[in-house]
């Protein structure tokens, strides 16, 4: 990069040299290699689902851009005149048409509709999994909580791409989908009819919503991916990669391979694996049959009628909501100077509260858990999920919510194929979704605990090898095989924060958000499994290493 | 003329004329719903009612009661028709395996002969449904299309879009239509069995469904065009593979790519 007069010019010799040569001295290619080939990125299978999600995405890119070629987003009507006898003849918006063209006359246009369908899918499982990831190491530690609230917001994007993709067919499942969304909006109090008016362009359906969505489809939200995919990268460049800790691996430095050559290649060729894969699904196996769906019509609502995964929980809610408790109907007449507007509480909570509280907790957490532990320092290192028990405990809590919010969604499926009685199944899973969560987060900070436990036998009197060894007295002894450094490694260092008591600030007083702090404390602290100190793992050396050599000793003079 | 003028103001005539428009209405019903079931009767030999009673009388009657007439256990049969019985019975549902919210399709129980025994017992009972004849089953010149707009608007709310089947209330369900024959179809429709409604002729005409029967033989011959159909279930049983098989797959090369040859 640099054209210091110090050092001669270089002169390549060979025609490819001086063609490269010439596009260098002006692109400035090798100085950028220089910088990024040398970035080091630590290894571990976690931490590829970002770039699964970021390859997804380029898949969605490039079948979305070969599906804009063909539809049409117009919501005239016309009478299907393709290929697919069951429709011949039935009227349908062009849009509609258009989907069932791609599907069934234009080469390889059901491939590639499945292939966009199919990456969505995986696009945003990967940004889940990848978010999860972070959260259960906590690499959303400072300095990374912006980054978070980017990933975050990445979430959300990805799932308003979802959604108005899943409307553009205008089959029957995308305009029922809408419907609910039209119901949901319409729930919010005062506003509601307006922004459905406002978003519909009239009473629902209209004939302008499909249009707007696809707009939002191909231009808005892509482009906002984009560039929040671009302030994600440039700040993990610039925090570098988190890693797990090890030995020789600190919080100051970066243990991995350089991104060239074999890293680059590596991630490279994974995109064509997840490419492959995307494709091997999407040849075999078939996604959103919109011919069996038939045209949107306000009337018909079909069994098994559910949205993607990602939005399934909100559906699951609406799904689990009683309709009246005794006879409360959930629904208030607001009296306002105006005249009267409704509040329909049972349309309301379950659409808006789970995903506010899920979210807002998303958003917050890195600040939430800094303010608990009052950790104002840098963390490079990741924690192993079981050394952070009532984190993991929390998170597990939300996929349990997560999970049982989904499976409500698809309650009559339940009962269709477990031969259960629907209204039983809803009943139970109205239960669950409230105690569910509570269930999991005790259950898995039990199982991070009891792990840690397991790490602190092991650090402390070795592996157990299964060998059963009699001594001459009669004694039998199991021997033990004290674990080589590395792994003790892993096993003890780690940070293991205490429950903290209120401080009292600079008037002398406990404050109540101080009080507050403490009780949170205690909640994420007081049950603990303290770290190995190195003076218990020397005191438990010198009495092992005796009590194996001992064993030792017997054997060879046993098997003389 | 004068007369009939006069006497509308009789204390009677009022209840004249109710009783002349429940004559009016009642009789033009009667004759509409035996125009509807009055065609497609199949004949029945006396012998078939003879050893259809017998075959009752052994397997049906400890719930149906000695002449169907019902029990707590069981309702009346007087007057479900030939129909009833040869899909209940033809389809294996009945006689039924077990008390519960609804009877499922299992392995036939009864030779042809015995069921047209059986429904011929039931048909002497009284008026209902026939079974269907070669003429009324017949979808060669049938509408897919319109089939299919009928089906999506009265059918697919139990059945699915894609007659896969979908649940009801309390254990009941509306089974998969896949691969059942056009005549269990279409005397499903006229008789209505277990949770269905019935859809009368004044409903749903018979061309009307014959088209429905063509459509769905029609996806139901023709396949997936897209692939394995993951049960026709739709976005959960999708979003359930991706999470298993398409994430799974993903991770198992995750693991391969970072792993060290050691």
């Amino acid at each position: 990069m640099s054209s210091s007069t110090a050092t001669p010019a270089y002169e390549p010799k060979t025609r490819v040299g001086k063609v490269t040569n010439y596009v260098d001295s002006r692109v400035g290619g090798s100085g950028i290699v220089k910088e990024f080939g040398r970035k080091i990125f630590p290894d571990h299978w976690t931490f590829m689902f970002g770039e699964v999600a970021l390859y997804t995405f380029v898949i969605l890119l490039i079948s979305g851009t070969f599906l804009t070629f063909f539809y049409d987003p117009s919501m005239a009507e016309t009478h299907y005149e393709g290929s697919y006898l069951p429709l011949r003849g039935v009227e349908m918006s062009v849009a509609y048409a258009s989907s069932l063209d791609i599907s069934f006359d234009i080469r390889g246009g059901l491939f590639m509709r499945q292939v966009h369908h199919w990456s969505a899918l995986l696009f945003v499982a990967a940004v889940a999994v990848h978010m999860l990831r972070v959260f259960f190491t906590g690499a959303f530690r400072k300095p990374r909580e912006f980054n978070w609230v980017v990933g975050s917001v990445l979430l959300i994007m990805s799932l308003a791409a979802g959604f108005t993709g899943y409307s553009l067919p205008d089959d029957l499942l995308s305009g029922n989908g809408l419907r609910i969304i039209d119901g949901v909006m319409k729930a919010i109090p005062v506003v509601g009819t307006y922004l459905s008016f406002f978003l519909f362009g009239g009473e629902f359906p209209g004939t302008a919503v499909i249009g707007r969505l696809y707009v939002l489809h191909i231009l808005l939200i892509p482009a906002l991916i984009l560039l929040l995919i671009g302030i994600h990268l440039f700040m993990v460049v610039l925090h570098k990669h988190t890693q797990f800790p090890g030995p020789g691996r600190t919080n100051t430095n970066v243990v991995g391979y350089p991104v060239g050559p074999v890293y680059a290649a590596k991630a490279g060729g994974f995109f064509f694996i997840v490419f492959g894969i995307v494709a091997a699904i999407s040849a075999a196996f078939t996604i959103n049959p919109i011919w069996n769906y038939g045209p949107y019509d306000p009337s018909p609502v079909s069994a098994g009628t559910q949205p993607d995964w990602y939005i399934g929980w909100v559906d699951g809610a609406l799904r689990l909501m009683p309709g009246t408790i005794g006879n409360w109907d959930f629904e208030y007449n607001i009296p306002f100077p105006w005249g009267v507007n409704t509040l329909s509480l049972n349309v309301l909570i379950p659409a808006l509260v789970p995903a506010a509280i899920v979210f807002t907790l998303m958003f917050a957490w890195p600040w939430i858990e800094a303010w608990v532990t009052k950790d104002k320092r840098e963390h490079h290192l990741l924690d192993r999920p079981r050394n952070a028990p009532t984190r993991t405990g929390i998170g597990v809590a939300g996929i349990v919510f997560y999970c049982i919010l989904w499976a409500a969604a698809s309650s009559d499926l339940i009962a269709t194929h477990f031969l259960v009685s629907l209204n039983d199944v809803t009943y139970w899973l109205r239960f669950l979704a409230i105690f569910g969560p509570i269930m999991g987060f005790m259950v898995a900070r039990r199982i991070a605990l009891a792990l840690q436990r397991k790490d602190r036998e092991i650090a402390l009197h070795g592996r157990e090898t299964g060998r059963i060894v009699r001594l001459p007295h009669g004694e039998f002894i199991e021997v033990h095989e004290p674990v080589d450094q590395y792994k003790r490694y892993t096993l003890v260092s780690f940070n293991s924060p205490e429950a903290a008591l209120p401080q009292a600030g600079a008037n002398g007083k406990v404050s109540a958000t101080e009080k507050l702090r403490s009780r949170a404390s205690r909640f994420f602290f007081e049950d603990r499994v303290a770290p190995v100190t190195p003076s218990e793992l020397n005191a438990s050396h010198s009495g092992h290493h005796g009590e194996i050599a001992e064993a030792q000793d017997r054997e060879s003079i046993a098997s003389r | 003329m004068k007369a009939l003028s006069q006497s509308r103001r009789h204390p009677l005539a009022a209840l004249a004329l109710l009783l002349l428009a429940l004559l009016v209405t009642g009789g033009v019903y009667a004759f509409a719903s035996t125009a509807n079931e009055a065609k497609a009767q199949t004949t029945f030999s006396a012998d078939d009612v003879e050893e259809g009673n017998k075959l009752f009388v052994a397997n049906c009657a400890s719930c149906h009661g000695l002449g169907a007439s019902g029990s707590d256990a069981a309702p009346s049969l007087i007057g479900v028709g030939a129909a009833s019985v040869d899909f209940q019975v033809g389809t294996g549902r009945m006689p039924m395996q077990m008390d519960g919210p609804q009877a499922p399709v299992k392995p036939v129980q009864f030779t042809d002969e015995q069921i047209q025994q059986m429904a011929a017992y039931v048909a002497s009972l009284g008026a209902g449904p026939a079974i269907p004849g070669e003429e009324i089953l017949d979808t060669s010149d049938a509408d897919t299309s319109n089939g299919g707009e009928l089906f999506r608007v009265n059918c697919a709310m139990c059945h699915n879009a894609a007659a896969a089947g979908g649940a009801l209330t309390r254990g009941k369900y509306a089974p998969s239509i896949d691969g059942t024959s056009g005549k269990h179809i279409y005397e499903a429709m006229v008789t209505g069995p277990q949770n269905m409604p019935v859809f009368s002729d004044a409903n749903i005409t018979p061309e009307d469904k014959q088209d429905i029967i063509a459509f769905l033989d029609t996806i139901n011959e023709q396949g997936s065009p897209g692939g394995a159909e993951l049960g026709a279930l739709g976005p959960v049983s999708e979003g359930l593979f991706i999470w298993v098989a398409g994430l799974g797959v993903v991770i198992a090369f995750t693991v391969w790519l970072t792993s060290r040859s050691s």
